[in-house]
């Protein structure tokens, strides 16, 4: 099947869009009074959803949501007011003006802030990516008769998003994109499954095709019966998919600078003269190109922050809000200082001797639910989930029951840590927690000695 | 003006078996003070409308925040056209009788209305709430978080539902961080986010919140120098706060009937518990019960009708420990054909409705803290969760909690940190042993109930007494 596009309308809103932000932008900054300073954030999409179980759709449907941040600051204080965005000039220009003439009456009342951030012009900037969509009623057609005959569950989501920022220093940050998402599990009849994700601009049926081939091909594997393993230490194989669930959580509570400054950072023993393996070098890559570099306060990060270089913490996350608290370098970090485009190096594990050299111990292709569990101590527990192996001198044995872990990053990431795989893996953000999330991170696998598995 | 939705109803021209329109519009005012001084101040607003269309026994939905006929008028041709296109592959043929025709109001119970207290007013209270954290230079942190939400809901559909409902909602979050050395310990006032409750701005009484958080303030100095939680399988109390917790995750996610029909399996999970279970599997010990009640007033997650118009009331999901009745919405049930609830929710107007939890509470006991408490030889008692993990059916958990305290011979002593306990759902519930009383209960909730493609995050309420768990695996933090 051919792609026909929605562009046609994806392109008439986002252009919409483009416009009325544009003007109503100019008309709010044109009412500040006196010392007032404004920045303005906007964030919206058009999204088909949907959602799919066995093969069938559950739920299906589109979304059109905007939303408009307006930050008032003058005499030392901020507020905020977030309200909705229509692309109609005039609902949006009555609402806008509405909401500054009240966040002028209320500001005040609000405390003085020492470290309030005012608007600066770090310059401009504008990037428009089209899409290849299918039309949303074109979907299951598309999708669906490939995948009958087995257990395919998930989600595909699609549609233009934008993130916008304009501020009275004179800044102008517009960046749209049109994506789709396919993100799905294969499920045996053993309940473990394959877990899969195609994204990108443009819908390309043989990519699809191929891929769900693949995915069946793999689904095979599964077939044979479930090995409870002992919990216990085992050397283990952390898949793409799972090092970015380990990684990730390093954006909780471990990679910011305020957390570290604030009792709150996992990784503050690394402050104190502790390392990881040399073999690790993390940093963010926005030349990647998935996620737009200005931040809330329209901030441009550097291409590249570097924040583990061979085991040694050279950089932590750092907004312009920390930066006056602490007096140090903002590197354009975003409002709760989490990574927005990881990567971690690759190693020198080449990807078909992955199983030789695990010899005999886990493999596991994703992990579920983590948390720290002692966050001082750098401890994170979390489950084995989907496609995860016994493997025996080098050889695929059986799925395993799953198994909890608890281990600490200063093991499994320290002297634990034998190699990393020469190959990474590019793994798209899927989260739809209240909108969807642009950018992804890049990743290899890990091999790991002595990892502990508990429960 | 007023948007008004019985009218728009009417304007629309469609050819369907069912229309319904949801609107939706939420006021969110947040204030939050670190260290005596402002981190983040200001209000959000929201406001759209979800069309959901029945077509060929398919649902299809478009959700539009423009209050326009046009507008909605295009969201309903969209909703039909997905619907219509999805038919074919549809997960079971669906007629009107899941939107049953529901008329009425509902107003969340309060004392005082937000607008008695300023902004000025009640960020001179979380400025004080800092202060009065920081009973010792060994706090390096403390953080005061309020946040109010008024919310409106109203529902018209084809078949002559017709309702509103309106909630004022609270939550607080009150914070101390304290090191020494390398020993970093956090206390909160019940957990982060814990104290969740539709209510006003009685809440915000200066008297009662300075009071808790002098002690949460005093609490994180002593784990400074408390012993570790001993590694041991031992006699567990759990404290309501942290009964939320556990209630919440080896409970409630498992009893979603939409896990168990397999629509979680990509992404939050699916569950341990089959469809045969029902009226036949011992989910815990015969003290165990379990209420569903959207209707226990000031509960977080407290509403008269759920998002497809089904009356809310009171159910056993679990009696004497045998479990009954799963979170299923008349559409799970439409499908599982085992018994539900009224929880078919929407976190907005910009998503679909989907089982969710409400208020899910344990029923109380007998026993009073001190009568608890006394009968054990041996134990550790446990407050205010700070981890939590369990696997994607809802069987192997490890839990964290702030504070703890041993118990030797009928008496709370020491102090212990880092406490941490694991276990298996039903394994452990069936070793619980005994439930307290009514004097003992207490009442909690989150906003941030995270499930669904696209993704959820939902309000939900938890009551519990103090209950007591025998022979469970407990351990400390890292060495």
């Amino acid at each position: 099947m051919n792609p026909v596009a929605i562009a046609t309308h994806s392109t008439e809103i986002l252009s919409t869009w483009e416009s009325t932000f544009n003007q109503l932008a100019e008309l709010l900054l044109d009412t500040l009074q006196g010392n007032e300073q404004l920045s303005i954030e906007l964030a919206g999409e058009q999204s088909h959803f949907m959602r799919l179980n066995a093969g069938k759709v559950r739920q299906s449907g589109l979304v059109t949501d905007a939303n408009l941040n307006l930050r008032l600051m003058a005499n030392q204080r901020s507020a905020y007011a977030e309200f909705p965005f229509t692309g109609d000039l005039a609902v949006d220009s009555a609402t806008g003006l509405a909401q500054l003439q009240r966040l002028r009456q209320d500001l005040p009342q609000f405390l003085e802030d020492p470290y309030i951030v005012l608007p600066e012009n770090f310059g401009s900037s504008r990037e428009a990516h089209t899409g290849q969509l299918l039309a949303p009623e074109q979907v299951p057609a598309a999708i669906l008769p490939a995948v009958q005959g087995v257990d395919f569950t998930g989600i595909y989501a699609a549609g233009p998003m934008v993130r916008a920022n304009r501020n009275s220093a004179g800044q102008n940050h517009w960046f749209a994109t049109e994506t789709f998402v396919l993100d799905y599990s294969l499920i045996a009849p053993s309940e473990k499954a394959v877990k899969a994700t195609l994204a990108g601009q443009t819908w390309d049926p043989q990519s699809y095709a191929d891929q769900i081939r693949q995915s069946i091909t793999q689904l095979q594997v599964l077939d044979r019966p479930v090995q409870k393993v002992e919990p216990g230490r085992h050397r283990t194989y952390f898949a793409p998919a799972a090092t970015d669930e380990l990684i990730g959580l390093l954006s909780w509570g471990g990679v910011s600078e305020a957390s570290m400054r604030q009792g709150g950072s996992a990784l503050a023993q690394l402050r104190e003269g502790k390392s990881l393996s040399p073999q690790l070098t993390l940093r963010e890559n926005f030349g990647l190109g998935l996620v737009p570099r200005f931040n809330s306060l329209g901030e441009v990060a550097p291409e590249e922050v570097p924040i583990l270089v061979a085991g040694q913490l050279v950089n932590t996350l750092v907004n312009a809000r920390t930066a006056k608290e602490y007096q140090v370098h903002s590197n354009a970090a975003n409002a709760y200082e989490g990574m927005r485009s990881p990567e971690v190096s690759p190693g020198t594990l080449k990807t078909e001797e992955i199983l030789i050299q695990l010899g005999t111990g886990l493999y596991l292709s994703n992990l579920h639910y983590l948390n720290w569990s002692d966050r001082t101590g750098g401890r994170i527990t979390g489950m084995t989930r989907y496609a995860c192996f016994w493997v025996e001198q080098g050889e695929i044995v059986a799925p395993i029951q799953d198994l909890r872990f608890d281990d600490s990053l200063y093991s499994f990431l320290g002297p634990n840590l034998e190699n990393l795989t020469n190959t990474q893996e590019l793994i798209p953000c899927v989260d739809t927690y209240g909108a969807r999330s642009l950018g992804a991170s890049l990743m290899p696998g890990l091999l790991v000695n002595d990892f502990i598995f508990t429960l | 003006m007023k948007f008004d939705l019985h009218q728009a109803l009417n304007q629309l021209t469609l050819n369907a078996d069912w229309v319904g329109l949801r609107q939706v519009n939420e006021t969110t005012t947040t204030h939050a003070v670190r260290d005596g001084r402002p981190e983040s101040s200001g209000r959000s607003f929201s406001q759209g409308v979800m069309v959901e269309v029945l077509a060929q026994g398919q649902f299809g939905y478009a959700a539009t925040n423009r209050f326009d006929q046009a507008s909605l008028q295009w969201a309903a041709e969209q909703a039909q056209q997905q619907a219509i296109a999805t038919a074919k592959w549809a997960v079971h043929p669906f007629t009107a009788d899941v939107r049953p025709k529901a008329v009425g109001q509902y107003q969340s119970p309060f004392q005082q209305p937000f607008d008695l207290i300023s902004i000025a007013d009640q960020l001179d209270l979380l400025v004080k709430v800092c202060e009065t954290l920081h009973v010792s230079d060994q706090i390096v942190k403390t953080s005061a978080f309020a946040q109010t939400l008024e919310t409106e809901q109203i529902f018209v559909s084809s078949n002559g539902s017709d309702t509103y409902q309106k909630l004022g909602l609270v939550i607080t979050d009150y914070e101390a961080t304290a090191q020494a050395g390398n020993v970093i310990q956090k206390r909160t006032d019940n957990g982060p986010l814990a104290r969740c409750y539709q209510a006003g701005a009685e809440v915000f009484d200066p008297e009662q919140v300075l009071a808790r958080v002098q002690r949460v303030g005093e609490q994180a100095i002593k784990l400074l120098t408390a012993a570790d939680c001993p590694t041991t399988t031992t006699t567990l109390v759990l404290a309501p706060d942290q009964m939320m917790l556990q209630i919440h995750e080896s409970v409630g996610h498992p009893l979603e009937l939409d896990r168990i029909l397999g629509d979680e399996r990509n992404y939050a999970g699916s569950s341990f518990v089959k469809l045969a279970d029902f009226g036949q599997l011992v989910y815990g010990s015969p003290l165990m019960n379990i209420t569903f009640d959207p209707t226990v007033a000031g509960e977080f997650a407290g509403y008269a009708f759920d998002d497809a118009g089904m009356p809310a009331q009171r159910e056993y999901l679990i009696k004497d420990g045998l479990l009954l009745r799963g979170l299923g919405s008349l559409e799970s049930q439409a499908r599982a054909k085992v018994p539900g609830v009224a929880n078919c929710r929407a976190r907005s107007w910009n998503r679909a409705p989907i089982d969710r939890m409400a208020n899910l509470n344990l029923e109380p006991g007998s026993s009073s803290f001190a009568e608890m408490i006394s009968r054990i030889e041996s134990g550790v008692y446990m407050e205010a969760n700070r981890s939590w993990s369990i696997d994607d059916y809802r069987n192997k958990f490890q839990f964290g909690c702030e504070y703890a305290r041993l118990i030797e011979n009928g008496q709370l002593t020491q102090v212990l940190r880092n406490p941490n306990y694991r276990g298996i759902t039903n394994q452990f519930w069936r070793n619980l042993v005994q439930v307290g009383d009514r004097s003992t209960l207490e009442m909690y909730g989150t906003p941030y109930c995270g499930k669904g493609e696209p993704n959820q995050c939902i309000r939900v309420g938890h009551a519990s007494p103090t209950c007591v768990f025998n022979q469970i695996e407990v351990f400390g933090g890292a060495a």
